[in-house]
Parts: structure tokens; C-alpha cells; sequence
């Protein structure tokens, strides 16, 4: 099983998601990039509108509609910061 | 005497009616507090993570944003003062605004001239009435700030303190609009029920800390797009936020002064209602007292007036 990757996406009011995952798909402005576990490290901001998937072990994934967002890749983890963040249904993602 | 009785009477309800008044705000602000202090807590992980991302990018990037750049000349020093925009929360919006005073006055004496951004009613309505000049003002949210509230302050501070860059001795500069130089926040810090301290606090420019480097080689970062672009960026997401902090705790701490100030006024109406009651049964007793003593004189009156015909 490949190595897994603490991801936690916060939004200013609140803490909207964390948890353990397989791989991070964002927007940057300069385009979309996959994360995985062991990604150097990285900040990145978010193209606007821009979805943030992420993809859980089970082959399930969660998506969010985020706006004003920035992306950090530690050794730890994967950090999304918002200013807003709304959840998208799984069949409009597909 | 039944006059006296009477006028008591009125008064004990009056008392009831406005204890139920307090007592109703009391629990107001009391459900109030809790909600505020939750949101405090969930606005933390957003704000540690910020820091953590800006500290990333001061020690990779070159510092020397103009919001993170002290003047060489400071004319003009924006303040940011916020208070309440309904009353009866015992000082909690007039500490605030003294506080204020107190800075304005230092200010001055170092030569700057202050420039005042007012949240809340309260603050407004001392300076208005005072024929004081306000630069801007946001009213209706002091209880329950949201972000989107935060942010509209933000950006209306964040263009007054870009467009003070370029001024020069008093007279706009090349944007024509006069800015600030500095920028400070004066809000209610809340440490406990009991306790809350207004503070005043520079937001503007940001002082980077140097922090002793942890042991081993700082992560080498990859940035999209280049470290100042996104500097730019996140600064006055930055700044948004420390004004979201401020703003919670502020609402936070006003429930905690408006709980503390109807519970006190709650006791005053108890007290006021047991010694109206006392004086109520006294002088009700007092007239019977009287009334019997007239029937025996009376009675006594007439046996004695009977007994010698």
C-alpha cells in the first residue's frame, strides 16, 4: 500500500477537513499538479475559482470549491489554506 | 398609609419587570459568550497555519513589502478602534475608546497625526458627537463578525496604508489620495469571564521576527508562482485575518462585559425588590396597627362615655 499523506484543508471560520489520503489535486495559477506522500516541499497560490479533490484510500474522493486558497506541502503533510471553502457533490467532480 | 402601600406596590413591579429584562439579556450574552469562544477556536488552525506559511516564505523570499517596510517618516497613523454597536455592557465599548484617546494623545505628542477607522455604533456615535472626524466606520456586526466583515475592513485599510507610501510631508503624492503610514488596532482582549483588557496593537508594518533557526537545512521550497508574487498575495490575507482574531475576541469579550453588567444590574433589582417588599409589609402592618388602636380607642371611647349614663 503506498505511503499516505496528512492532508488538512481550513478554511478562516473553521477547520473543514483532515485526515489521511492518497493524493491531493489542486490548481495553482501556474496549473494543476497531483500531490503526493514525499512531495518536496511547496506553496503554491490557488487559480480562482479553483477545486481542491482529494483522494482517499478506499478510491473514494472529496471535493471542495475553493476561493482564495493557497496550497503548502510540508514534510508533514499538505496544508490548504481558504477563505472559503464549499464541498461539491461527488457525481458533479466526475 | 393604603397610598404608601399602593405606591410600593407600583414600585416592586416596575423592579420585577425590569429583572426579567436583565435576566433575559444575562443568558443572552452568556449563549453568546460560548458560541464566540467556539469561533475563536475554529478560526485557530486557519491562523497557525498562515503563520507557518508566511514564516516559510520571509526566511526563503526578499523582505521588502511595503507592508512589511517601516516608513522612514511617519505622517499619518491609522487606528482602527473597535467597539459595540448596542449598549448596556457595563464599560466595555468606553475602556475600548479610552484606550484609544490614549494613543491618539501619544501619537500626537510624537508628531504623527491619528486617523480613526471605527467599528461599532458606540465608538462612532463618541466621536460624532464630539465633531470628530472618522475616516471610515462599519456598523452592525460587533456581536457576530464574519470573516466577510473582517475582510471589507481589511481592504479598506490595506489601500489607505499602500497609498500612504508615496506621500510626501502632508500632501498626497503621486495617487493623490492622502494614506496612512501606520497602522495600529485597539480591540478588548478577553482572558477570562471576568476579565477583559482593551489593547492597542501595531498591524502595520509587520515586524518579522528572527527566529533562531531550528537545527538542520530549512526545506528548500518550490513556489507557484515566485515567492514575492505570493508574498503579495498572502500579506493581506494576513492582515484580514489578524483583524477576524480581533474581532472575535472583541465580541467574545463584549457578551462577557454585557453578561457581567445585566447580572449585576439583576442582583440591584432582587435587592431593590426585597426592600421595597419590606417597607411594603411594614407599612401595611402599620396601618393595621393604627386601625386597631383607632377601633379600641374608639370601643374604649365609648364603654367609658356608656358607663355613666
Amino acid at each position: 500500500m503506498a505511503k499516505q499523506l496528512h492532508v488538512e484543508l481550513v478554511a478562516v471560520e473553521e477547520k473543514v477537513w483532515s485526515g489521511e489520503a492518497e493524493m491531493v489535486v489542486a490548481r495553482t495559477t501556474e496549473g494543476e499538479l497531483g500531490v503526493l506522500a514525499g512531495h518536496a516541499p511547496l506553496l503554491g497560490q490557488l487559480a480562482e475559482p479553483g477545486q481542491v479533490r482529494i483522494k482517499l484510500p478506499g478510491g473514494e474522493q472529496v471535493s471542495y470549491e475553493v476561493a482564495g486558497g493557497f496550497l503548502s506541502v510540508t514534510g508533514e503533510g499538505v496544508t490548504v489554506l481558504a477563505e472559503s471553502a464549499t464541498p461539491v457533490s461527488a457525481a458533479q467532480s466526475r | 398609609m393604603a397610598a404608601q402601600v399602593r405606591v410600593l406596590r407600583q414600585r416592586i413591579r416596575s423592579a420585577k419587570g425590569m429583572k426579567k429584562i436583565t435576566k433575559a439579556m444575562e443568558l443572552v450574552a452568556t449563549s453568546r459568550i460560548a458560541k464566540a469562544q467556539a469561533r475563536v477556536a475554529a478560526s485557530l488552525p486557519y491562523a497557525q497555519a498562515v503563520t507557518g506559511v508566511l514564516t516559510a516564505l520571509a526566511s526563503n523570499a526578499q523582505i521588502d513589502h511595503p507592508l512589511l517596510t517601516p516608513r522612514p517618516q511617519v505622517r499619518r497613523a491609522g487606528i482602527l478602534l473597535v467597539t459595540s454597536d448596542r449598549g448596556l455592557a457595563g464599560g466595555y465599548s468606553s475602556n475600548a475608546i479610552k484606550m484609544a484617546e490614549s494613543l491618539i494623545a501619544r501619537l500626537r505628542a510624537d508628531g504623527k497625526e491619528p486617523v480613526l477607522y471605527v467599528i461599532g455604533r458606540k465608538g462612532v456615535g463618541f466621536f460624532r458627537f464630539r465633531d470628530r472626524p472618522i475616516e471610515a466606520n462599519w456598523t452592525g456586526f460587533s456581536e457576530q463578525p464574519t470573516f466577510a466583515d473582517a475582510r471589507a475592513v481589511g481592504e479598506t485599510l490595506i489601500k489607505a496604508f499602500t497609498a500612504g507610501a508615496d506621500d510626501v510631508d502632508g500632501s498626497a503624492g503621486a495617487d493623490g489620495v492622502l494614506g496612512i503610514d501606520e497602522l495600529h488596532i485597539v480591540y478588548t482582549e478577553f482572558h477570562s469571564l471576568m476579565t477583559q483588557t482593551p489593547v492597542a496593537k501595531v498591524i502595520g508594518p509587520m515586524q518579522v521576527e528572527d527566529r533562531p533557526r531550528a537545527e538542520g537545512a530549512l526545506p528548500a521550497y518550490e513556489f507557484e508562482p515566485d515567492a514575492e508574487a505570493l508574498l503579495d498575495a498572502l500579506l493581506p490575507k494576513y492582515i484580514n485575518t489578524r483583524i477576524y482574531a480581533a474581532l472575535l475576541e472583541s465580541a467574545a469579550s463584549e457578551s462577557a462585559a454585557r453578561r457581567r453588567a445585566m447580572k449585576s444590574a439583576t442582583d440591584n433589582a432582587e435587592e431593590m425588590i426585597e426592600k421595597y417588599t419590606r417597607e411594603m409589609n411594614s407599612a401595611r402592618q402599620a396601618g393595621i396597627t393604627q386601625e386597631i388602636s383607632e377601633i379600641v380607642g374608639g370601643a374604649n371611647a365609648l364603654a367609658a362615655s356608656g358607663s355613666e349614663v
